[in-house]
């Protein structure tokens, strides 16, 4: 039973990861795919303002699931890092250019060094994504051995692997997309809404495509976890392919703030469908359970006390920071006197930053 | 087949390391940064508030930019050594995880409100007003701290492992309260969080130091450099006692460790304090010879035995005691430094109402925060190079811990080119910050009705 809590208490909160921090890598993607300096700024300035006050808070839902992971199923935690090592590498590779990129870009003032943090913020915003994809393929497809001590290339390049990792890509980007629009609404910017509408439907379009195409390939590559997808999991699988044909009506009816709410769900069900799908094992195709990965029950108790601390502590806490950045209270380049204003100048279509007093 | 996994096992544990000692030697700066920083931006925006005073409000918006950069930079470093937990050191996770993963966990809830609140008190400067500003950083500073109290939970387990039970290398059962609060966390917590202090105050006062140097000599600078020079300095006795104290427990605790630390041969009563001295083969050359002052100093007198690292056979020892001893000695020998730095700015203002007048005092302080940086990598070396072979003291060697999986070479060196931009990177930002807001300040000075500062010449020269 505890082990069952735990177990979804991870979920939810690489749940909360995906549709939250994935978003902040989605932003990367529409930044990589703005176009040129003058066409893609008013997104790009956006995107940059969206996400910049929330990214970090965001990122730290990955450093939480990680713990959750290793201290509650440390056998297992152990297996995967072992053995989808190269690919974690690359996605960590990838969150720390785009981490450093975030930090540097809005302090930089020369044009050539802004476009270059810029440009590795967008890049690794799409590696770090797909990277995670592939190592959850592994998983999925029962590639990962209860006590791996080689690093396996085949284990997370298998086509199963590989539609997860371009499946993650094109969720984190549908998920931007659709919190765009709705940031652009808020702000009144239609034309950055349609903007951002446009490419949410696009990309609603290619995840869902991608995902048949991998619940089709898990049909070869894992029969017992497609047979669950479309048996005990059938009813999640199906509220998120509604959740989808849900978005692209709403954005159609310009009904952007509950499309977002939507959107997130739909993602959501996708990750709760492979969990149900799964459960209690934890590595298909070994006899590593929820239940027996390493943690005594002492362990596993205490990390519920831990999420019950985090609903009490975190959760308000983020409440107010989306508060405040929906109210727009949180703004860039604030810094009061002695801090220049911002360089990029004005432009009709971008939102207006806020002056910066110099007294 | 046992001969090859063991060789496999000794080729990767070397550059494992390194690559750790690179990323986390990299980050704990980043982290004492993170910890400490916000306290002495919330310093300056206090006073800046109570005494309306613009210059430290100033300082205080300024820092919280720079704090920005700082606090993401470390986010990231912070999120390599998370994988890295699990991508080097998979036997030490798969093994311990159940247990050290619990304070790791306590971690995560700081980490999520200083990040939270991080982002609140950053971009809230301009429409949250005067004290609801400054409550929104309280909970960074208090977060800092206990987030930092969780971390070394983690170390100080593996030094002194206790509260679970194992059965055919299986844990059994996990008492949290004990984890948590093992045996070398109440010498460990407050030794690394007052070193969090001494490093960034010192690093704050260094910055203006070296501006009063080249001529600088406005109210600007001299607050700067109080705000930060003035907490570390404070907090440097109390520093100075708890690392004692702490020496002491770990010539109880751990006292190979402390063995190398103090070149102790032999278990042995009367034993000498080496000041400095390189050992090599059974030797020891140079270095300046006390007697009975190691003895004293653990026992409080010469008759006190010290044990030595012949307790223990030559494979259960640390490899490179000259190291420890030496990493040892620059800890000691710096933090005694920068006490005198301190006693010197205390007398000054104790007989004359000012600072120090000499440019030795202000060459010492524009230097203080590299010093306190190397003290406290030193300690870290210390204590972690003390520790081996063990990765968990007396329960795990590090060459178990560590991956099988090869090409730990290649990431080494990724790491390293990686982490030298992100280092070059985050100083020179940190330098253009600071040259755009002297332009700033220039132009201010020509404008007739700026703000007076009146208190120019109260203090310094």
């Amino acid at each position: 039973m505890a082990a069952a809590t735990v177990g979804a208490i991870l979920l939810a909160s690489v749940t909360l990861y995906a549709v939250l921090g994935g978003a902040d890598f989605g932003g990367g993607l529409w930044d990589l795919l703005a176009g040129g300096d003058q066409r893609g700024r008013a997104p790009r300035q956006l995107i940059d303002e969206s996400i910049t006050p929330i990214w970090e808070a965001n990122h730290v839902w990955l450093v939480f699931d990680l713990v959750i992971f290793w201290t509650a199923f440390p056998h297992a935690f152990a297996s995967v890092m072992t053995v989808a090592a190269l690919p974690l590498w690359l996605a960590l590779a990838g969150i720390v250019l785009r981490g450093s990129g975030f930090a540097f870009r809005k302090e930089i003032s020369r044009p050539g060094l802004e476009r270059a943090a810029g440009a590795t913020f967008a890049f690794s915003s799409l590696v770090t994504p797909f990277f995670m994809g592939t190592v959850i393929g592994a998983i999925a497809t029962g590639a990962i051995p209860a006590q791996a001590s080689q690093a396996s290339v085949s284990a997370w390049t298998s086509p199963t692997s590989i539609l997860i990792g371009f499946l993650f890509v094109s969720a984190c980007g549908y998920l931007a997309a659709v919190y765009l629009t709705g940031e652009a609404a808020r702000r009144s910017e239609r034309s950055l809404q349609t903007y951002f509408a446009r490419r949410a439907q696009v990309a609603a379009l290619v995840a869902g495509a991608l995902s048949l195409a991998t619940l089709a390939e898990l049909n070869r590559s894992n029969l017992v976890l497609y047979a669950r997808l479309t048996g005990r999991a059938l009813p999640l699988v199906v509220v998120a392919g509604v959740c989808g044909l849900a978005v692209l009506a709403l954005l159609a009816a310009h009904r952007v703030m509950v499309a977002r709410v939507i959107a997130a769900l739909g993602v959501a069900c996708v990750i709760w469908g492979w969990g149900v799908a799964q459960y209690p094992v934890l590595l298909p195709r070994t006899t590593v359970t929820l239940s027996n990965a390493g943690a005594p029950h002492a362990t596993l108790v205490a990390v519920i006390v831990l999420a019950v601390l985090a609903v009490v502590l975190v959760v308000p806490s983020f409440g107010l920071l989306y508060t405040l950045q929906s109210r727009m209270l949180l703004r860039d380049g604030v810094v009061g006197p002695g801090i220049p204003s911002d360089k990029r100048g004005t432009n009709e279509m971008a939102p207006k930053k806020d002056g910066i007093s110099h007294r | 087949m046992t001969l090859i996994a063991a060789a496999q096992v000794s080729s990767e544990v070397v550059p494992a390391r390194a690559q750790m000692a690179t990323t986390l030697g990299f980050h704990i700066i980043l982290a004492c940064l993170g910890i400490a920083l916000p306290t002495i931006v919330l310093l300056a925006e206090f006073i800046g508030i109570r005494r309306h005073d613009e210059t430290a409000m100033r300082l205080a918006r300024r820092w919280s930019v720079a704090m920005a950069v700082l606090v993401a930079v470390g986010a990231v470093t912070g999120t390599v050594l998370s994988f890295e937990l699990g991508l080097l050191w998979p036997g030490l996770m798969r093994r311990y995880g159940a247990v050290l993963g619990l304070p790791f966990g306590i971690e995560g809830l700081f980490f999520f409100l200083e990040a939270i609140f991080t982002a609140i008190y950053l971009y809230g400067w301009r429409r949250l007003s005067g004290w609801t500003h400054f409550a929104t950083g309280i909970p960074i500073a208090l977060s800092g701290i206990f987030g930092a109290m969780s971390v070394v939970a983690v170390n100080s387990w593996m030094n002194q492992p206790g509260g679970f039970t194992e059965r055919g290398g299986r844990i059994t059962s996990v008492d949290p309260w004990q984890v948590f609060f093992n045996h070398a966390a109440p010498y460990e917590m407050p030794h690394m969080i007052l070193a969090a202090y001494m490093v960034t105050g010192f690093l704050v006062a260094g910055v203006y130091a070296a501006g009063i140097l080249r001529g600088r000599h406005d109210r600007y600078h001299y607050t700067g450099f109080a705000l930060g020079f003035v907490p570390a300095a404070v907090l440097t006795p109390f520093q100075i006692f708890v690392g004692d104290t702490a020496a002491r427990a770990i010539a109880q605790d751990q006292p190979v460790k402390f063995a190398s630390m103090e070149y102790v041969a032999r278990t042995s009563t009367h034993v000498p304090e080496w000041f400095g001295g390189v050992l090599s083969g059974g030797h020891i050359y140079g270095g300046l010879k006390i007697p009975d002052l190691d003895s004293l100093l653990v026992g409080f007198s010469p008759g006190t035995k010290v044990i030595g690292w012949d307790s223990v056979p030559a494979v259960d020892r640390p490899p490179v005691p000259w190291l420890i001893h030496l990493c040892f000695d620059v800890m000691v020998g710096l933090g005694t430094l920068l006490l005198l730095a301190g006693l010197w700015a205390a007398y000054a203002w104790w007989r004359h109402r000012r600072l120090p007048r000499q440019r030795l005092f202000w060459m010492a302080g524009a230097v203080s925060g590299l010093a306190a940086i190397v003290a406290m990598e030193s300690g870290w070396v210390v204590t972690e190079v003390g520790r081996q072979p063990w990765v968990v003291y007396r329960l795990q060697t590090t060459a178990a811990a560590s991956t099988t999986n090869g090409g730990v070479v290649t990431s080494l060196s990724i790491v390293i080119v990686l982490y030298a931009l992100l280092g070059t990177a985050t100083i020179l930002i940190l330098r253009m910050l600071s040259r755009r807001w002297r332009r700033s300040d220039l132009e201010e000075v020509a404008v007739p009705y700026g703000p007076q500062d009146r208190l120019v010449g109260q203090v310094g020269t």
